[in-house]
């Protein structure tokens, strides 16, 4: 069976990547990960706000309430050569890029366009093979528009596209008003993949306290439709790879994600959930479907099901919507 | 000593009021003021002496707004390097434009390998610290009408108007040696008169949302909350503003309670807000007790605090010692220490004074405690209103153990004159008296009160009695009431300098009781590595991460069977550390009681601090329990585990301190490598105290199945 695939320029193994998470935050994990079959490995997110305040946290209180008191100048041993995250994540990228064999891909969240150059060019430096660009950005500023918001992320693209020479992913949310105008717009300004969709943690409500709390929630495969839908209506019409994101919980997802029109699946909660050995069960469940179904390879299933090449094109729009409503009566018993 | 200054900075306007703080300035001075007002307006709020040597001095005027400064650059409340700026700018020690530049290299230099956005922040600070920096243009001539308020008040016992108000003015090397009390005894409750004003925000009440659990008071490190329950009819002379309401619950619905916030002591440390429990239901981030700006309240709360004051005590033999509720309302006698702000050891001293009042004999190792806790001029150790207070000593380092001991032993012997006395005289003073003293049992406030009534009734009728023996038992009357013997201090001097001595009192057997203020590091001293760091804690001579567990100073202890051991942490269980203390002190016997006290040197928010000790003894680093020998005899088992099994990583806690962080962020490697051998540590030190404290019960089963 041949599940090659080829993602953002980089030809890999199969189309199971290891999507941003804790998990790439030590080398052990991401061998494992590559043992177990993943074709690709995409960094945790480096945030830059982040670091900033790491920074600050450590010089504030590492160099809290000192020369205050004769007696006590200090109080902690003096830190000079200490690293906050980013020379830390650069290190990794590089010990896991020289010894891992598969590609591993950045994952960059900035907040200033320096941010955003500047990490970017150290992750090509130490290495990555890729970057991701994880924009994390919630519009609460209201004189925002929608063309703002829009232009910014063409903008952070453009601006490492125009720094680096490695291939640059962009990793979306749902949450734009035309989000094939949007792709097509990212796609134009030189994505090498775009990546669907993000998971925003959003903040949950403790009442007995009320205090706001988030937890990280593991996604499943309920949450597989909306990716689904759009990978399918933008599969054929822009040039940049496709990566699905969200909702991965079986072979059967990474099958419907690949007829969408995916180039690669990309899963964590699967993983968090499983443990890492669980790459090697989905392969092999895909291989086993593939081979009873008579498939030769990924790329004959690949876009199979996409709004360019199903019998009825229309069920991806507001037909569809239409006629699912006349389907459904309430019980009597409602 | 500079006699005529060039240069004088004033970094906390509030000296203005009570200093002439340009008295040395030189002809021509330059004066640089940290200060809130503008510098258009700042002049209208300086005392008229101030503006006089101004004037007459022909002195340069600089005013900055050095907190706003620090806020806007992200520096939090460190003013340093804003007034150093300043002094760089407007000294005149080097032509400005070189003097900002010099500023500008030193920190490419150090902040440089950390990233040029971290510079050009720098840099944005120097650049916001010159925008701010403005020069007064001064009147000439003086038109305030504030003059310097007295250091100590007119209605101040003499001493301090006479020698510690000099001290604190500065001008304690003019006193002479003859000023000195002779006997080496200092006067206690002292640290009331020295109103320090250091917060620019205090805590503020709202008596309606208020559900009056006490929790504020009692993690106040300053006593700085107070409460108080009073009959309605007091507050028909209460000031306007002054909040009286109905306490909770069914009982005493004919009192009032009321939440007193002594704001020129308060240090601004916001734990009272983060513990408390009680929030608005139409504002989350509106508690019961909230941080607001000092200023606009300031006049309003002094004028509260004063009637306050002149509201009564309440009588201790009422008091439920045994719950928060009940403790906020006896009165602290350990208040408004020099100790930092959100400090995590004097909470617990605090709390000790208000449990054994002023029956308490300290012995105080050198460190923290005998810094913030004698140190001249002013004293916190406090009196009640009829003059009586702990009395309280230091020694030295390490021999705290052996000088408590000697106290211990002291009023053993004392006692023993006294009781061997008053059989002789028996007969003389009244049998029913001297038996009622003799075997009065002194285990509660109120028999304690019964006991000191008897006394005052003995030491009465002594005094008309001429024999020798009288004489003698009347100076050794007083002996006869109970006393508390504490013996107290950090982990440097209990794990490390001193505990030779300690081991040796514990060993003795005799009824003294320690209190360790566990920082799990030299606090005082700065920050070295003690025996009881933990595992991966970074400190000075343990740069690398301390790579040996923390000595379980508590086991030792437990090892010996016949003394009192208790873990306690406040901001896990407040009801158990109020356990603890009591069972201690109760116990005719030695008794230990390790605290865990956060501290600025594990690198935290210290309002989180009462949140960190949560989660060590969540984590199970640090485990709560009591070991009573006197549940040996009864055939129960000594150990009891206050705290259930860890639920989470010692990581999630560890990494919220910079002790174990700044590891991570120099050697990640070896930071891990500590790490799962911390949790190691944790865990195998959890199933040891668990196996202990089930022993029994797992005995108990095999002989019923049997």
């Amino acid at each position: 069976m041949n599940l090659e695939t080829h993602y953002m320029g980089l030809a890999l193994k199969n189309p199971l990547v290891a999507s941003a998470s804790p998990l790439a935050k030590n080398l052990d994990n991401m061998r494992a990960m590559e043992d177990a079959g993943a074709s690709a490995i995409v960094m945790f997110s480096l945030f830059e706000e982040q670091i900033k305040q790491e920074r600050e946290s450590l010089e504030d209180f590492a160099n809290f309430a000192g020369e205050s008191y004769a007696e006590s100048l200090s109080y902690f041993p003096k830190a000079s050569d200490y690293e906050v995250g980013m020379e830390q994540y650069m290190k990794l990228i590089q010990k896991a890029s020289t010894s891992l064999h598969i590609p591993v891909i950045g994952s960059l969240n900035g907040t200033t366009k320096h941010g955003w150059i500047q990490y970017a060019k150290q992750m090509q430096e130490a290495g990555a093979s890729g970057i991701e660009l994880n924009v994390f950005f919630i519009p609460a500023d209201f004189s925002l528009s929608g063309v703002d918001v829009e232009s910014r992320y063409v903008d952070i693209l453009s601006a490492v596209k125009a720094s680096v020479e490695i291939p640059v992913a962009m990793k979306l949310s749902p949450f734009f008003s035309s989000i094939g105008n949007m792709c097509k717009r990212l796609d134009n300004a030189g994505a090498d993949a775009l990546v669907l969709f993000n998971r925003f943690y959003q903040p949950d409500f403790d009442i007995e306290n009320q205090e706001i709390y988030s937890n990280l929630q593991l996604s499943t495969s309920s949450e597989i439709r909306l990716p689904l839908l759009w990978i399918a209506v933008l599969y054929g019409k822009i040039s940049a790879s496709i990566g699905a994101s969200r909702g991965v919980e079986k072979a059967e997802d990474i099958i419907k994600y690949i007829m969408a029109g995916s180039d690669v699946v990309m899963t964590t909660s699967a993983i968090l959930r499983n443990g890492i050995p669980y790459f090697k069960t989905m392969l092999n469940d895909l291989e086993r479907w593939m081979t009873e179904h008579e498939y030769e390879s990924v790329q004959q299933m690949k876009g199979s099901m996409s709004q360019e090449k199903v019998a009825n094109p229309t069920a991806f729009e507001r037909a569809n919507y239409i006629k699912l409503l006349k389907s459904w009566s309430p019980s009597d018993t409602l | 000593m500079i006699t005529s200054a060039d240069f004088i900075g004033c970094h906390q306007a509030q000296f203005l009021d009570q200093f002439d703080i340009l008295e040395q300035a030189a002809e021509g001075a330059t004066f640089l003021l940290n200060s809130i007002h503008s510098a258009d307006e700042v002049w209208a709020h300086m005392p008229r002496p101030i503006q006089q040597s101004i004037i007459s001095k022909k002195i340069k005027f600089y005013v900055i707004d050095a907190y706003k400064v620090a806020r806007d650059a992200h520096m939090g409340g460190r003013i340093n390097t804003i007034m150093q700026t300043c002094f760089f700018a407007i000294s005149g020690v080097l032509p400005r434009e070189d003097a900002i530049q010099k500023i500008k290299d030193a920190i490419k230099k150090t902040y440089g390998k950390k990233g040029e956005d971290v510079v050009l922040q720098n840099y944005a600070a120097v650049d916001a610290t010159l925008a701010g920096l403005h020069q007064v243009t001064v009147p000439t001539s003086v038109s305030s009408k504030i003059e310097l308020a007295a250091v100590m008040p007119a209605h101040a016992p003499q001493f301090l108007r006479d020698v510690t108000a000099r001290i604190i003015e500065g001008k304690g090397d003019d006193l002479p040696v003859s000023a000195m009390p002779i006997d080496g005894t200092y006067p206690t409750a002292t640290t009331k008169w020295e109103k320090r004003n250091i917060s620019q925000f205090v805590p503020e009440w709202d008596a309606d949302l208020c559900i009056q659990c006490g929790s504020c008071a009692f993690v106040c490190p300053h006593a700085c909350i107070r409460a108080k329950l009073y009959d309605q009819d007091k507050l028909s002379n209460a000031p306007e503003g002054f909040r009286g309401v109905k306490p909770k619950g069914k009982d005493f619905q004919d009192q009032r309670y009321t939440l007193q916030i002594y704001v020129e002591d308060c240090t601004g440390c916001e734990l009272c807000v983060t513990v408390c429990p009680a929030k608005s239901k139409e504002n989350s981030a509106h508690r019961a007790i909230n941080m607001v700006e000092k200023e606009p309240i300031h006049q309003r709360e002094i004028t509260n605090e004063k009637f306050f004051d002149t509201l009564p005590q309440p009588i201790r033999d009422n008091t439920n010692f045994s719950s928060v509720r009940g403790i906020q309302f006896i009165e602290p006698l350990f208040e408004f220490s020099g100790a930092c702000s959100g400090c995590g050891e004097t909470p617990y001293l605090k709390l000790l004074t208000q449990l054994f009042g002023d029956r308490m004999m300290v012995a105080n190792a050198t460190g923290c405690s005998s810094i913030y806790g004698g140190n001249l001029p002013t004293t916190p150790w406090a009196q009640t209103s009829e003059g009586c207070g702990p009395a309280w000593a230091n020694s030295l380092f390490e021999d705290n153990a052996e000088f408590g001991f000697g106290y211990a032993l002291t009023n053993e012997m004392h006692e023993g004159m006294a009781r061997k006395l008053l059989q002789t005289l028996a007969p003389t003073v009244g049998d029913t008296l001297a038996k009622a003293i003799l075997d009065a049992p002194q285990l509660t406030d109120a028999e304690i009160t019964a006991q000191r009534a008897r006394v005052r009734e003995l030491k009465n009728k002594l005094s008309s009695i001429r024999t020798s023996e009288a004489k003698s038992l009347f100076t050794l009357a007083d002996r006869l009431i109970r006393r508390s013997v504490w013996v107290i201090g950090g982990d440097g001097w209990a794990y490390d300098i001193g505990y030779g001595g300690l081991d040796h009192v514990i060993a003795s057997g005799r009824n003294i009781n320690i209190l360790v203020l566990d920082t799990e590091v030299y606090s005082n001293t700065g920050g070295q590595a003690s025996k009881s760091t933990p595992i991966g804690a970074i400190a000075k001579f343990a740069n690398g991460g301390k790579e040996v567990g923390k000595k379980d100073l508590a086991m030792m202890a437990m090892a010996y069977g016949h003394v009192y051991v208790a873990k306690i942490a406040m901001g896990a269980n407040r009801a158990q550390t109020i356990q603890a203390m009591r069972e201690a002190e109760a116990y005719n016997g030695p008794s230990i009681v390790i605290a865990y006290s956060h501290c600025i040197a594990h690198g935290i928010a210290m309002k989180d601090g009462l949140e960190q000790q949560k989660l060590a003894t969540q984590c199970g680093h640090w485990p709560l329990f009591r070991y009573d020998p006197r549940r040996t005899p009864l055939g129960e088992n000594p150990l009891v585990l206050d705290s259930a099994a860890p639920k989470s990583a010692f990581k999630d806690y560890a990494y919220n301190e910079i002790r174990y962080r700044m590891l991570s962020r120099q050697d990640p490697e070896h930071a891990d490598v500590l790490m799962k051998r911390a949790q190691a540590y944790v865990d195998e030190r959890w199933k040891v105290y668990k196996d202990m404290a089930d022993h029994g019960k797992k005995q108990d089963g095999e002989t019923a199945q049997a």
